[in-house]
Parts: structure tokens; sequence; C-alpha cells
């Protein structure tokens, strides 16, 4: 027995060496990492909207391999996190669907960069059905209201009369999530119908009047294809992604069926441009350009208007830094858009970009003057 | 018993000093962990407490009966949830309790010695699966189920009821009940099944003795014994519940309303906290929200002290019989 005692104690302690070895070793690589890279990175932290998470990685990525001594972070915790940590100083910018209101810039100026365009399509599942449906506003807003219940319905027909539509209950899909999703088309169907306008209104969570709930773009969409007779509305991308069918949705200017495209969604900015000389803070859905699909809007990267409210976190270098990586999203940035499905920015809408950036200043000097 | 002073060594100033190593020391440090818990508990509900402030001084009890949910107009009331929680956690009792007492009373008293090990273990390993697959395989697998078998069969036979009318989406209150209940199942059979093998063999010889049947022995002997065990493992399961967000989330449908139909979708409250928090911009909406956790948290505790006290009370029951 006192043998194996001694036994135990001796792997104990090689045991122990073992550990401290792993610790040594480890210690001395970091070490030697840090001695032969000394200190030259900028680190660019940012947080918020989900949406735009995809485009904002590949961005991040592409640039710091043209750019290695630059690492940039995003983390997609909703465009409401994004805007609580810009606001705290916590990240040096943050994404957001929804544009922060004067009133609520609290902690000082925060400069809307619009950085891509996102599109809400109206999704469907009737079996059998042959050809897209086409849709109009205030028939969207009826469904969602539950004063339209059937497919046969005779507004629905008078706008398909080349489909057969069949004699079945509407089974309408929603998300249950606070989403930008959600605000982007509860905004349209405020602008295109009044008693939506009236009774529910727009936000990131709303008070159905009907439908079944469910989490995030996956959610609605099992909801969707697993229900016959379903309708539902989702990103363009996952719609598209997942071979879900989508309506086309008329256009109340020219009076045409407009298929959702990324080409189309563009479009959707061109309708606005006069306004966003303004403000760019501003809804587009139902755009008054011809060839635009009406239920889309503007995704922001948001930045501090005067960089020096960071304190010792901030410099000219590093803003220096933010900045150049946000004029190469808005520029070259946008040729890794169509490959994720993102439509791209309008040539107008960056001139506009380039104007808000150069308004950005550290200590009262602009830091971008080419 | 020595006085809690002890721990602190104050009583202690003669003979102490071969207790003043290690024992002392890991005395202390333990009770801190354990005060820890305590620490952690009170601190969590002063959090919501607080946070919550906001909507409690602008909503007051009207919160607890309002059914009006709009986060556009700011018009907030819990109801909708509270019954969406409650109810969809009767029906999970309502169907588990029997299965999970079955499987405790063949686990036993009845199942041959070979088969109990395993099937004990199965039922624990049923406890481990994370409750997003239960989800998923609800939403995949039950929900289709549901719609295409059980809800055509329940509304021809006891249609005539208002529980089984309405929709037949599969979605809904009863997906909600039912995933639940699949849920509960290990929680009440593992915790009855170790309340019946805590009953002393005593009792069951006794019964034998007397000319009982196996059913009389485990009816008087065994079930009438353990019955406040069993009843802390059901609360056990209750907790469990009343606290289950994401397979709920995925089959429930997420619509604030109270409908008697059982197929119509509801709503509950770890469901909605967890839907809407993220994106909640407005103070008056993240604190409402948080004002639903306070009600949840409150009732989940409400439920799980009297679980254990009942499962104590049981088990120094058992103590003062076997001594």
């Amino acid at each position: 027995m006192p043998e194996r005692g001694t036994m135990q104690s001796k792997s104990g302690i090689s045991k122990t060496m073992a550990v401290l070895a792993i610790f040594i070793i480890v210690i001395g690589t970091v070490a030697t990492y840090y001695i032969l890279n000394p200190k030259t990175t900028i680190t660019l932290n940012g947080a918020g909207a989900t949406f735009p998470e995809p485009l904002i990685k590949k961005w991040t990525s592409e640039y710091n391999k043209m750019n290695p001594s630059v690492v940039i972070n995003y983390q997609g915790v909703g465009s409401g996190g994004g805007i609580q940590q810009i606001k705290e100083k916590v990240v040096d910018f943050a994404g957001t669907d929804a544009p922060v209101k004067d009133e609520e810039m609290t902690t000082g100026y925060l400069v809307h960069i619009p950085e891509t365009m996102g599109a809400v399509v109206v999704a469907y599942n009737i079996p059998g059905l042959t050809g897209s449906l086409k849709l109009d506003g205030d028939t969207i807003a009826k469904i969602f209201l539950g004063n339209i219940t059937k497919w046969n319905n005779e507004r629905l027909v008078a706008l398909n009369p080349e489909l057969s539509l069949p004699d079945q209950n509407i089974f309408v899909a929603h998300r249950s999530d606070g989403s930008g999703t959600t605000y982007i088309f509860t905004d349209y169907l405020s602008a295109v119908s009044q008693e939506w306008a009236d009774k529910v209104g727009k936000g990131k969570s709303v008070n159905w009047p009907v439908g079944v709930g469910a989490q995030g773009n996956p959610g609605v969409a099992g909801l969707v294809s697993q229900n016959p007779y379903s309708i539902g509305y989702m990103e363009i991308a996952y719609a598209s992604l997942n071979n879900i069918s989508y309506a086309w949705i008329k256009n109340e200017f020219s009076g045409e069926f407009i298929e959702p495209t990324l080409e189309s969604v563009s479009k959707a900015a061109e309708g606005f441009l006069d306004q966003m000389q303004e403000d760019v803070r501003i809804s587009i859905v139902n755009s008054p350009d011809p060839e635009a699909y009406p239920i889309a809007s503007f995704t922001y990267i948001l930045l501090h208007q005067e960089l020096n409210v960071y304190g010792e976190k901030m410099n000219f270098e590093k803003s220096r830094a933010l900045l150049n990586f946000i004029w190469w999203a808005v520029h070259e940035g946008q040729s890794y858009s169509e490959a994720l499905l993102y439509p791209r920015l309008p040539p107008e809408v960056i001139v506009i970009c380039e104007e808000l950036l150069r308004s950005i200043t550290y200590n009262g000097q602009p830091i971008i003057t080419s | 018993m020595p006085s809690p002073l002890f721990l602190f060594g104050k009583k202690e100033s003669k003979g102490a000093r071969k207790f003043v190593s290690g024992d002392s020391i890991f005395k202390k440090l333990t009770l801190i962990s354990a005060l820890f818990i305590l620490v952690l508990a009170l601190l969590i509900f002063y959090e919501l407490y607080s946070r919550s402030q906001l909507s409690i001084s602008k909503f007051g009890l009207g919160f607890l009966t309002g059914v009006e949910w709009d986060p556009v107009h700011q018009v907030f009331g819990a109801l909708p949830f509270i019954y969406g929680t409650v109810t969809s956690s009767i029906i999970a009792l309502i169907i588990a309790v029997p299965i999970s007492l079955g499987i405790a009373i063949y686990l036993s008293e009845l199942a041959p010695r070979r088969f109990r090990s395993p099937l004990s273990f199965m039922v624990e390993l049923l406890a481990a699966v994370p409750s997003v697959v239960y989800g998923l395989w609800g939403l995949f697998v039950m929900v289709p189920w549901i719609r295409d078998y059980l809800q055509p069969f329940l509304e021809s036979t006891l249609g005539f009821l208002p529980l089984f009318q309405g929709p037949k989406f599969g979605i809904g209150m009863l997906a909600g009940g039912i995933i639940l209940a699949i849920m509960i199942i290990p929680t009440i059979s593992a915790v009855s099944r170790e309340v019946m093998l805590a009953v002393p063999d005593t009792q069951r010889e006794a019964a034998f003795a007397l000319g009982a049947t196996r059913w009389e022995t485990i009816r008087f002997a065994v079930l009438k014994y353990a019955r406040t065990g069993i009843f802390g493992a059901i609360l056990l399961g209750l907790g469990r519940a009343l606290g289950e967000t994401m397979a709920v989330i995925m089959v429930i449908g997420n619509r604030p309303q109270i409908s008697l139909s059982l197929f119509e979708p509801a709503y509950t409250m770890s469901g909605v906290i967890a839907s809407e928090y993220i994106e909640a911009t407005q103070e008056i909406y993240l604190s409402a929200l948080i004002e639903i956790g306070l009600l949840l948290f409150i009732i989940t505790l409400i439920m799980n002290v009297l679980a254990r006290l009942l499962v104590w009370r049981m088990m120094r029951m058992f103590r003062g019989a076997k001594e």
C-alpha cells in the first residue's frame, strides 16, 4: 500500500511538471509573437444590425488582406444593441436598419452612412400554382389586417386574372422577434394603406391583427413552406437562397408589377435622391421611380460626427483608419454585394456618402480631405 | 453542531491550532460559495425590480390584467403571456404526469433488474437533449403530425368542446403543451423513480405479508408513501415547463391572445422576452419586457421553493421511518 502512495505522488509531480511545461510554452509563444510583431495594428470595433452582417464580415476580411495593420471586428447584436453601444462609445461604428432620430442622439451627433440596401419580399405557398402571384400594397395590407381571408377573394383574382386561385383560407405568417425586416414591411404597409397606419402602424414589433409568429427569417420561411396556402414576408436574400416563391408587387406610380431583384431594389433609392441630399435618414418604401421595387430600405453605418468624444481610445491616426475603411466599403466594397445578394448603392448615393464622410472631424479637423 | 461562529474561528482560541490550516479555510471557502448563490438570486431580483420601475409606475396592477401588447403605441399588458405560460404548462402536466408515473413505477417496481439501468439511463439522457433540438423536431415532425392527424381526430371526436375548435394549423397552444410534456417527462419520471426507490422495503414486505396483490402493494405501500415526493417531482417538472423558451417559441405560434381553443396560437412569458428584447429600443418597452421577466422569476421561484420543501419533508419522513 505505501508503494501505491508513492506511485501516486510521483505521477502527481510529473503531472504538475507537464502542466507547468505547457504553461511556459504557451507564455513563451505569446511573448515571442509580441516581441517579433511590435504593436502597430489598429483595431476597429463595430456592432449592430444582423441584416448587413455577412456583407460587413466580407468587407472586414477583404480589407484586412489589403491592410494587414487594420483589424476590424463586427458583432451582429441587433440594431438596438449597436445604437446603445455607439452611444456609450463602446464601439467605433455601429450598424442599424432603422435610423436614429435627432432627439435620441443623447451623447453626440451620429452621422448615418447608407452602406447597402435591404428589401422584403412577400413569400407564399400555393400548391399547384404556376406563374408568379401579383399583389398591390392595399391588398397586402388587407390580407395582413385579416380583411381578406380567402385566396380566391375577388381583389386577388382581379390582380391575377391568368392564375387559378384556390378556394382556401389564407394562413398568415409573420416575425415574432423584433426585426428590421418587420420595420421595412410595416413601413411600406403604413405608406400604402391608411387603415394599416391607423390600426397597426410601423415598428420592429407590432401588434399583428392576424397570423402566426415565428422566430427569424428561417422561422417564417419554415412556416410558409410547411403550411399550404400560406403567406409571409422575409428578407429577399433568404427567400431566393431557399427557393421560396415570392410575389411581384405593383409600383403605384407606374402601375407596373415589379419583380424583386437586386436592380429593382437599387432603383428604389434613385426615386429619393433629392430628399437624400438633405437627410439620408429617409424611408424609401413606395419609391416614385417607375422601375423600383416598393418594399426597400437603406441600412446604415453610424459614426460619431466628432470623433474626439472617445477620449483616449481615439486618436487622429485611428480615426483616419476608421474613415478609410468606411470609404472603401461604400466604393470598392460594393463589388462584393451581388455575390452575397445585396443590392449595390447607386452612384448618386455614393456621392452623398462621400460628403457625409468628409463632414466627420477629429478635434474639429476634417479627416478625409481628398 | 458547533455554533456558526466556529466558521469564523472566534471561539476557537484554545486548541484550535490543529484546525487552523486546511479544514477551516476550506469550510469558509465553501460557505462563501454557498452564500454567493443567495446573493446572486437577490441581485437578480433587485435588478429586475429596479429596471422594471418605469413600467410598474406607468401601468401599475393594470399590467397584470391588460390584454393588449402593442409596442408601436406603447400599450403593454401581460395577461396573454401569463395565460399562455400557465395554460401550456398545465396541458404539459396533464399529458406528462400519467406517463411519467408509469415510467417511474415500471422502473422502480416492475421492470426486470437487467432492464432497469439501461432504461433509467435512457430517461436521463432525454433530459439532457438541448431544448432547441426538441423545438426543431417539434416544428418539422410533430406540428405536421398534429395538423394532419391529431387535430382532425380531436375535432371529430371532441369537437363539441370549444377547446377543440378553430383553425387547424398544427402550430398553437396544443403543440406547445405537447412539446413541453415531452420535455418534462424525463424530469418527473427520474425524480419520481428516485423517490419510489427510497420507500423502505419493509413497507412492501409488510403489504405482501398482509396478502396484498402487486397492484395493491404499489398503490398503498409505495405510491401513498411516496406521494409528497412525487408531488415535488411534478412541481419540478412544472418549474421547467414554466421557464422553457426555445422549443415553445418554435411551435406555439407566438400570438399574444387569450383563446379558449387549444388550436389557436398563443405566446409565453419567456417567449416574448427572448423574441423582442434584442430590438426593444424604447425605454418603456424594455421596462415592460423586464417586468414580465420579474413576474416569471417570482412564479418559478415560488414553484421551486414549494417543490424543494415537499421533497425535503418527504426525505426527513423516511429518515425517521428507517431509524
